[in-house]
């Protein structure tokens, strides 16, 4: 396997139970990609999200991460992948009982030697890469939404990860939120060449950061569409995606 | 609405194989089953072609749209031709956009099983939840064992924090109902007692019974419901935020990190617990004996002390200690298999607390019995 590709996935079956979401979805995201997962309400964005990063077993198919194949991955291995990657999730995922800055630092306290000082330092430089400067001891229900999601990011990013996934980062955030959060997205991608898988169904946020897409559909289980969501709109594959791209106009 | 209203609201004709539905006046909150069953049975009969059409109607609402979409429905599964044509234009246009339904739900409702088919579902169902038990019950031993080691991931404060809820805060409580408890059983032995003239062995009763096992119950059914629902709640309300996808996706044990603190913290306050009950039981049996009953003051301490022995009050401890670890287990695991949404939630408190009662009163069988073929 080449280096450039960093998750692989082959003619993976995505359910619960007797329950089939998708089936046989193939696709790759190389290293370097704002990669998009879009589609549908329901079609099994976060699904598919969860079976990425390991917490749903694949009913059938491989996937592999960084060239770790997470079907049959030692313990040891999945703790690499883990410190690789981040994942912001939809409702920011904060740990209640506990201050921002302790949520930042946890993984920090589980994954490296740093001494409390140190890490406590970077817990407070995180959150204020995100804006969230001075906020260090408020807990997770004094702040609003989209401080949250961005609180949750902070956390995402609190070991470098190599590979980062955000679950509707714009959902519940004003235009303005949501744009910045798009430009942190792009902003880490330039500068630390991070890899960056994005569900989502916002539109605006899809052009203006994604270079890379699969298109999920719930009727026929499958991926209809693939590639720049941009090329896609110029030269739609088929009616669903044009629809979509298009806020549903009609063809 | 009464039957008479009802009829000047639709009128049903049926002429050369077509059904002619009149729809008239106030067209407000009606019923139209009957009639549905009426133009069914037209139908049937030969209806080649149903019409609709308004006759002075005035107001309408959703029944009247209910009402139309129902018969173009059943024109639709007969092929009969339909025309609506002359009702109002925003009627027709919500019927359009009702029958303008572009995707089929992917996901089939539950389907109606056989009998065999539900026993075999819930025996499988059975069977693999009984499986996940036994794989978290290995998961606590391992965490306890890592906890041992030094090696968990527990963090301190949390294991406070839980003490704290379970140690001083269910104080009151547990005195309370404890008190209550003892003076109800000195009250219901002095009533039996005092027959044969006996009644300052209500000090021995009461004494035994708290000590031996009526503490350790006690506070395990308080302890059930207000700590054990509250473990599960919280875990399930972590799940529901997904605080518990994050949890495992960050590598951290989640029986270390939640289960324990809260195992250890129950663990080490239900024997507490149930000595201050044992106490509380036993001065609630004094205030009976001695202030109701009149059993002189020293006579009673003097037999309630005499009833004390070591044996029952360890093998009281013993429960307690058990039930901590039984109320922890259920409070937790019915927590960490919580569905994703805010029914499941309570749905998990509720079995929290009927499984930790459940299984308190099977584990008090159970050390009965080892109790007697021990000679305790
Ligand atoms: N734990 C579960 N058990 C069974 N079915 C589930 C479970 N979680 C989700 N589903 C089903 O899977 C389908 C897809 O869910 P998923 O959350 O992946 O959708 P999504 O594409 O992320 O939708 P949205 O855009 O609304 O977030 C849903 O129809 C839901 O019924
Ligand atoms: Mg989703």
């Amino acid at each position: 396997m080449s280096e450039q590709i960093k998750i692989d996935v082959k003619d993976l079956t995505v359910g619960y139970g007797d329950y089939v979401l998708l089936h046989d979805a193939t696709y790759q995201v190389n290293s370097g990609d704002i990669f998009i997962i879009m589609g549908g309400s329901g079609c099994g964005k976060s699904s598919m999200l969860r079976v990425l990063t390991g917490l749903l077993p694949p009913k059938k198919g491989q996937v592999s991460v960084c060239g770790v194949d997470l079907t049959d991955a030692s313990d040891e291995d999945m703790q690499t992948i883990r410190r690789k990657s981040g994942i912001l999730y939809q409702s920011g995922a904060l740990f209640s009982s506990m201050t921002l800055a302790e949520n930042i630092a946890l993984p920090l306290q589980q994954y490296t030697d740093y001494s409390p000082a140190m890490i406590r330092d970077l817990a407070k430089l995180k959150l204020a890469l995100v804006g969230l400067k001075g906020f260090d001891d408020f807990y997770p229900s004094e702040i609003s939404g989209g401080m949250k999601k961005r609180a949750g990011l902070a956390r995402a990013l609190a070991l470098d990860p190599d590979i980062v996934y955000f679950d509707e980062p714009s959902a519940g955030l004003d235009p303005i939120s949501s744009r910045n959060l798009d430009d942190l997205i792009v902003e880490l991608n330039r500068s630390l060449g991070t890899t960056i898988v994005v569900v989502t169904h916002e539109l605006a946020s899809i052009f203006a950061i994604g270079n890379n897409s699969i298109f999920l559909d719930a009727a026929s289980k499958t991926i209809l569409a693939r590639g720049d969501p941009k090329e896609l709109l110029k030269n739609p594959p088929n009616e669903e995606v044009y629809e979509f791209l298009t806020r549903g106009e009609k063809k | 609405m009464s039957i008479n209203q009802q009829i000047k609201n639709v009128q049903i004709g049926f002429k050369n194989n077509r059904v002619q539905i009149a729809v008239c006046g106030a067209f407000v909150n009606v019923n139209c089953e009957q009639h549905l069953q009426a133009v069914q049975e037209l139908l049937s009969g030969g209806g080649r072609a149903i019409s609709i059409v308004p006759e002075k109607l005035q107001r309408w609402d959703s029944s009247l749209l209910s009402f139309v979409y129902e018969v173009s429905l059943l024109a639709q599964s007969q092929h009969v031709e339909l025309d609506i044509s002359q009702l109002p234009d925003n009627l027709k246009e919500l019927i359009n956009l009702a029958n303008a339904v572009d995707r089929k739900p992917t996901q089939q409702g539950s389907s109606r099983l056989g009998f065999l088919e539900k026993i075999c579902k819930k025996t499988i169902g059975f069977l693999k939840s009984t499986g996940s038990v036994l794989g978290f019950l290995k998961e606590v031993i391992c965490s306890i064992g890592r906890f041992i080691s030094f090696r968990s991931v527990m963090r301190r404060i949390d294991f406070y924090a839980a003490l704290e809820d379970c140690g001083p805060k269910a104080l009151a409580i547990v005195s309370l109902i404890s008190f209550l408890v003892g003076l109800i059983l000195a009250f219901v032995g002095a009533v039996q007692l005092q027959t044969f003239g006996a009644q300052i062995y209500v000090a021995s009763l009461v004494t035994i019974g708290m000590c031996r096992i009526m503490g350790a119950i006690m506070v395990g059914i308080i302890m059930a419901g207000r700590t054990g629902s509250s473990y599960a709640a919280t875990i399930g309300t972590m799940q529901v935020n997904e605080e518990l996808d994050a949890l495992q996706t960050m590598g951290l044990s989640k029986t270390d990190f939640l289960v324990l603190p809260r195992m250890l913290a129950l663990i080490l306050a239900m024997p507490i617990l149930t000595m201050l009950s044992d106490v509380m039981g036993m001065i609630g049996g004094a205030f009976v004996g001695i202030m109701l009953i009149g059993v002189p003051y020293q006579e009673y301490w003097k037999y309630a002390f005499e009833a004390f022995t070591l044996k029952n009050f360890l093998v009281g401890i013993f429960h307690g200690f058990c039930f901590g670890f039984i109320i922890s287990l259920c409070g937790c695991y019915s927590g960490l298999t919580c569905g994703r949404n805010a029914d499941s939630v309570g749905l998990a408190t509720t079995k929290s607390v009927v499984c930790a009662i459940v299984w308190m009163i099977v584990m008090t069988g159970i050390i009965t019995v080892i109790c007697q073929e021990l000679g305790l």
